[in-house]
Order: C-alpha cells, then structure tokens, then sequence
C-alpha cells in the first residue's frame, strides 16, 4: 500500500504542477486573486511530492523487497543508516529527491516571498511549476521508483560498498539541496526576463537562494574532496573526475552569481551579467546532474546508460535551458544597463571576478566534455586528465586569488585614493613568504611557490575589511565575506603545500620491516584477518614514530560479499603540521605486502579552509536575513 | 551586450546537445573485458581447496586440450544461480576447473554438495590475487583456455540460460 500511496501523490503533484503553470500562463485580469491560488497549489504540490519521498523512504526502511527498486538497491542486513541512504543511491530515488527538493524549494517561495511584484512572482511560480512537472513526467513516464516486483525476492542486491560510509549518504542530498536551489534563481531570472522587470528587488530575491545554495555546493564539493581522498585510497584530494567536475561547475557559476547579484541589489548594475549567470548556474546544475546520472562520460560513479531516459533528460534539458537562454537573448535587449561605474571600483573588481571565475568555467566545462566531442568529431578515444586542468585552471585561479587581495577594499562606483597603501599588508606578506620559499625550498615547481605566497599575502588582505571599524557594528555579512575570503586563502594554502612538500613511497615489505616516510619512521608489525558488519578485511598494522610521539595506523583492504567487491580502507593520522596516509595493497608471491605512505604537510588546510568558506557564506546569509526582517519590521511599525 | 554575443550560449548548448545525442544513438561498447584475452595464462599455483580434488596449477593447461575456469564462491549468490548450467556444460563433455575465491573448505563442500559438482579440480584463492591476475574483478566469472593455456574467452557474471549458446560456440571455436 505505502509504494501505491507514493505514486498517488506523486501523480497528484504532477497534476498539481500542470494546473500551477496553465494559472501563471493565464494570469490576467484577476490577478491578486489567481496568484492566491497558485500560492497555495505551490505549496501542494511541495508537501505531496515530499509524502511521495517519505514513501519510498518507508519502502527502503522496511526492506521491502516486492518494490523493484528496493530489491535492487538494498538488502535486509544493511545497517539501517544504509537503508536509509540507499533511497536516493541509485537512479530513480535520486531523482525523486531531486524533484522532491524542487517542489518544496517552489513552495518556499510561494509562501515567503514578499520583495517582488505579483505578476514577477506568478511568472517565476510558472516557470518553476514548468521545470518540476518536466521531471514529474520523467520519474511517472520513464523511471517509477515504485515499481513492483512479482514475485517478490527473498533478499534484495544490495548497494555499491563504495558508497556505504556515513559521510556520503548525506553527500549526494546535499549537493542536490544546491543544485536545485539555483532553480529558484533561475526561475526567478525567467520570471524577471519575461516581465522585463530586472532589477534590485529581483537580485534581493534571488540572493538567499544563491547563497543557501552556493553554502551547500560548497559543502558538499568539500566533503566530497574528502571522502575521494580517504575512501578511494589513491592519496589525491582532487582528480578532476566527470563528477568531480558536475559539482565544481554549478559552484563556479554560483560563486560568480554570488558576487553579480550583490552589485545588481546595491547598485543596480550588470543586469544582464547577473540574469545570465543565474541562467548558466541551474543549467549547470542540470548538466551535471545529467552527466552524472546518464554515464554519457566514464567516472567512477557513473550509473547504467539508458538510451531511452538519456534522451529523456537531454530532450527537457534542451527545452529548459534553450528556451532560457532564446529568452535572454530576446529579451536582454530590453533590460536597461544599471548605475555606471569606472573601471576601478567595487563594480570592476566584481566584473573581473565574474570574467575570471566564467573563464574558469568554461576551461572546465570544455575539458570535462572535450573527450566526447573529439569522438564525436574524429572517431579518436581519449581522456582529459588533471595535466590540463591543473595547468590551465590553477594560473587563473592564483590571478583571481591576487585580485582578491584588493578588490573587496574598493568603493563602489569609483575609488580615486591610492591603493598601494590599501595593497601593502597583503603584498609585503606575499613577497615575504616568496623569497623565504626561494631560500628554504629552491626545488618546488612554480605554480605551488606562488601558491604559497598569493595565499599567504591573502591572509592580512582578507582581514583589511574588518580593520578600523567598529567590530560590534560590522554588518554580519562582511563579517561573512572576510571569514569566507580567509576560507580561499587557507585553502590554497592546503593545496599549494600539499603540492608542494608531499612525501611518497611505495614499498613491497615483510613483517618486521621499517620503511621511511619524509619525517617519519614506520614499523609493519604485520597482518591479520578481520569481520565487520557486512565486510571482511586483510588489516596491517604500523607504528608511526617521529620524534616523541607514536602513531598506530591500520590501513585495510575490505572486501563485501553483495556485490563481491574490494576497497581500500586507508588510514590516516593527522597532526597540526599535516597527515601521514597509508594504504595496504596486495601481497605478492615472495609474501610481501604492498605499502603505500604519503606524508602531506598541512593537506587539512584544505578541508579546513573549505568548511570557513561555507561559514563565511552562512555568516553573510543571516546577516542579510536580520537585516530584512530588521527592516521590515521597521517598515511595519513606520506604517502604523 | 552585442546582438551575436548573447546568442553564444544558446550555440554552446546547441553544440553539447548535439554531442551527448550522438553519444545516446552511438553508444560507447560498455563491455570490459579482460586485456588477457588472446595472452598466456599468468603463471599461478593455488592449493587444493576440498579433500580429494586436486589443485590447480597454470601447468594444468599446457600441452593438454582446451578447458573451461570457473572463478566463484559459496558465499555468491549468482553462482547458485549459475550452478546448473556448469553442471549442463560438464554434462556436454566439457572439463571445467575452478577457482574458490575467499573461501572455506567446509562452505565449499557444502556448497557442491547442495548445487552440485561440475569441477574436475578446485583451487583455493584466498586473497582473490589468482583472480585479480586473471583480470576478474567479481565472481562469478568464467574463462576459456584454450590447449596452449591461452585465454580465449571471458564471460563475465553469472551464465545464463540465455548465454549457453554463445558459450558453446565460443567452445567450438577452440577445438
């Protein structure tokens, strides 16, 4: 009964997303009261595609195995928290979640948005009803996750072990959370673009979304670079995967987006830079869901190919983002250019930030499809791997790195005071921390060197804003942007040391052996065979000494039964200074285990530098959040 | 923003549009398979895993005439599945060995005691590094070695009803 419940509502809420579009299309004479009524089917259809959710959710709790889905994507003797996660690690419960988040995003701004005109906000309601009920066509027409199954196997197939560990169930929901809290910009941006009404209160609209969304993909990539790093045993913390790229694509529109979308509120300026971007964000979103999802490109976490659901999705990607984009190109012309600025100015740093991360973007966008394309073109098979990207995006990356050592000190409109004096800090730190690399580690390639020193001078740079103020009186948005700045600087300088000083070997010993790691002395006191839930594994011990201390790792290779595969536990101990990492590989004919060691000096600054972004962005979201509620309720009592 | 420039992203989507949609019509050939096909055997010797069947050597291939590996696991649900048609196969006069992965002799003996027994030797391969040099990366898994100890054949996940005549044709193909 519970998957027969699911589909109901499920169909209920489509319906409820045909009647919410043909309203907002018909949106005419009586409009206060039709746009009441399209309020309240938003929020319908919200609450009946999270019940739909919920069903599948129960389904999978309750192992059971009559429901296709369940049958082929779980089994009875999973811990609960994998059953749980198991709704959305396959296809079509992902893409349940997908328009459950979709939904639900609709009808948050159905109820809560009050800064934009009526006829905006019916036309964006349309277009957000338009973009679920392509999605609600797909999951009824083409992928039911409620699906039975006669007769009912005894056990279910169980999930990819790869992707049983704690951290990653709740890896996918989050960047899904971002992924679809673009569409509301990009709903809003078509619902700006159809009522030729783009300006502040548009921008004011759109920004917590940006930022909500921009704070979760930036989780989500953080976490996700960790979980590569430590689950998939290879040591790297970035590899510049198809699906690494799906989420790093969305982030740059979004971060550039972040950025415009302030100039457009404060200063009603780059209009059509902002509309574009808010445009390009979602379709990213969509993109690199449909990469992912569709195994078009080879990854790691590439799902089955289906021709038929492929070209499914890439028929409502084509109507989506090409009737969007023939939207803007109609319609730009009509939007007026806002408030003009000079070259040096807050604006111009925050147009060149927009260039430089939109240039980025397209270096990853053009790498992560080159490979198709060539094939396409000359039949020629080959991958584009991190050489390219690693030495094209990087030098751009330190550029917009240094540009951030300045910028956020500008004025808006025009700035005629001297900037070196505002530059010095940051620049003096820079130089510094360049000539003592020169003296201290003449042997370090170019690109980590200068890494080192953009990052460092950052440090002081990022922190300019908060000086000669009133700590108490700074806005919590600025408090956000000097936090999340900080954020960029501690990262880069995770990776450029990581680049930089790493340590590795590879070595083939017996028990009893010693084998040396940069600082570090490592024992292999042996192996011994162990059990867990639903794994066995071959686990090596080794005692780690470096001067005082002794670290005891347990690196394993784990092997699952359903389906049989094997992964690479690595472990890891981490210090203030860095991370030694060890990986036990396979045991060879004369009876020596395969030991691989990394010692990473401060590669945490990465993961670190990550989490202080997202705190910046969720500083710089309440901030704003106070402050209209502070304003509105001001307005409110002005008004009696 | 000038009148050509706001049409570039629609062509740039135009283009990616274009791209996956020969992909979809053009699939890549999803098939993984083996890079050993047509190379020796790697040379391997695996114990005995049951009492009173001998091991299993890559020697055991030389010289003699073809014959089938079979790499599976008591504990694998697809090869109870698979049994009977091993048990077809061997029937038809083929010589089937196999390779026990990760297994225990008692969970092995019961496992041909309740499917059956089409194997004329058993190794044991505890640590999965036989299979892995096959380049196998589940069970089950099934090889045709030809009478030099070339691989000929891999067919990978359980052998179904379905997949019988293709196995038979491969094993003429070897004579």
């Amino acid at each position: 009964m519970i998957a027969e419940l699911g589909l109901g509502a499920l169909w209920m809420a489509a319906a409820l997303a045909v009647l919410q579009l043909a309203l907002a299309c018909g949106l005419g004479g009586e409009q206060g009261r039709s746009l009441r009524t399209i309020r309240s089917v938003a929020i319908a259809q919200g609450l009946l595609t999270a019940l739909s959710f919920g069903a599948l959710v129960w389904l999978f709790l309750d192992s059971d195995m009559s429901v296709k889905l369940v049958a082929a994507n779980s089994h009875s003797q999973k811990p609960w928290i994998y059953k749980f996660a198991g709704t959305w690690g396959n296809h079509e419960g992902s893409m349940l979640l997908w328009v459950m988040v979709l939904a639900l995003a609709g009808a948050v701004i159905a109820s809560l948005e009050r800064r934009i005109d009526e006829p905006t906000l019916g036309a964006t309601l349309g277009a957000q009803a338009a973009l679920a009920l392509g999605f609600f066509t797909f999951l009824l027409l083409a992928s039911n996750p409620f699906e039975r199954l006669d007769p009912a196997p005894i056990d279910g197939r169980g999930l990819n072990p790869l992707l049983q560990d704690p951290g990653l169930a709740f890896h996918p929901p989050t960047l899904y959370l971002g992924y679809v809290g673009l569409s509301v910009a990009f709903s809003l941006a078509v619902g700006g673009l159809i009522r030729g009404e783009v300006g502040p209160s548009i921008a004011r609209a759109m920004r917590p979304w940006v930022l909500a969304a921009w704070i979760l993909l930036t989780i989500g990539i953080t976490a996700g670079s960790y979980w590569a790093y430590y689950e998939l045993g290879w040591g790297g913390w970035w590899f510049w995967d198809p699906v690494e790229n799906a989420s790093l694509m969305p982030w740059l529109a979004a971060t550039a987006l972040l950025h415009s979308v302030n100039v457009l509120a404060a200063r009603g300026g780059l209009r059509a830079w902002t509309m574009m971007l808010a445009l390009v964000a979602f379709s990213m979103s969509m993109v690199g869901t449909f990469l992912v999802r569709s195994g078009i490109l080879t990854s790691v976490h590439s799902f089955a190919v289906d021709p038929a659901r492929g070209s499914f999705i890439l028929a409502l990607l084509a109507i989506y983002i090409g009737g969007a984009l023939t939207l803007f190109a109609l319609r730009i012309a009509h939007v007026r250019e806002g408030a003009p600025f000079e070259v040096v100015s807050r604006e111009g740093g925050l147009v060149a930030n927009n260039l430089i991360l939109s240039v980025i973007l397209g270096i990853v966008f053009v790498g992560t499809l080159y490979p198709l394309l060539a094939e396409a073109l000359s039949g020629e098979k080959l991958s584009v791997g991190p050489p390219y990207f690693d030495s094209v995006a990087s030098p751009l990356a330190l550029v917009l790195a240094a540009l951030m050592m300045i910028a956020p000190q500008l004025r808006w409109r025009r700035d005629r005071q001297p900037l070196l004096r505002r530059a010095a800090p940051g620049v003096l730190v820079a130089v510094t921390v360049l000539v003592a690399t020169l003296l201290l580690a003449p042997d370090i390639g170019w690109l980590p060197r200068l890494g080192l020193a953009v990052a460092a001078g950052l440090v002081p740079a990022s922190l300019q804003p908060l000086v000669g103020r009133s700590l108490r009186r700074t806005p919590l948005a600025t408090w956000g942007m000097a936090l999340a700045h900080l954020g960029v600087a501690v990262a880069i300088l995770g990776m450029a040391s990581d680049s930089a000083f790493t340590r590795e070997t590879l070595s083939a010993a017996r028990p009893g052996e010693r084998i040396n790691v940069g600082p570090w002395i490592v024992d292999f006191q042996g192996v011994r065979p162990i059990a867990g839930t639903n794994w066995t594994a071959i686990e090596a011990e080794l005692r780690a000494s470096k001067g005082g201390g002794v670290a005891v790792l347990h690196p394993q290779s784990r092997f699952f039964s359903e389906p049989p595969t094997t992964t690479n536990e690595a472990a890891i101990d981490s210090s203030w200074n860095g991370q030694l990492y060890a990986v036990l590989g396979e045991r060879d004919e004369a009876g020596r285990w395969q030991i691989r060691l990394w010692w990473k000096p401060f590669v945490t600054l990465i993961w670190l530098g990550g989490g202080m972004i997202a705190l910046g962005g969720l500083l710089a979201l309440l901030g704003r959040l106070f402050r209209e509620r502070r304003q509105r309720i001001r307005g409110e009592e002005a008004f009696a | 923003m000038s009148r050509a420039l706001r049409f570039v992203p629609l062509a740039v989507l135009l283009l990616f549009v274009a791209a996956v949609a020969w992909r979809i019509s053009v699939p890549a050939d999803p098939k993984v398979t083996s890079k050993l096909i047509g190379q020796p055997l790697p040379a391997f010797h695996l114990a005995a895993m049951v009492p009173g069947k001998p091991s299993l050597a890559s020697s055991d291939f030389a010289g003699g005439g073809p014959r089938v590996i079979n790499v599976f696991a008591s504990w694998c649900v697809p090869c109870v599945a698979e049994a009977p048609l091993l048990l077809e196969l061997s029937r038809r006069g083929i010589p089937i060995d196999a390779i026990a992965v990760r297994d225990r002799p008692e969970d092995v003996a019961a496992f041909l005691d309740s499917h059956g027994d089409p194997f004329q030797r058993i190794g044991s391969d505890p640590e999965s590094r036989v299979q892995l040099a096959l380049g196998s990366s589940g069970v089950p898994e099934t090889f045709i070695v030809d009478g030099q100890g070339i691989i000929r054949y891999q067919h990978m996940g359980p052998i179904t009803p379905n997949d019988l005549p293709q196995m038979l044709a491969q094993w003429e193909q070897v004579q």
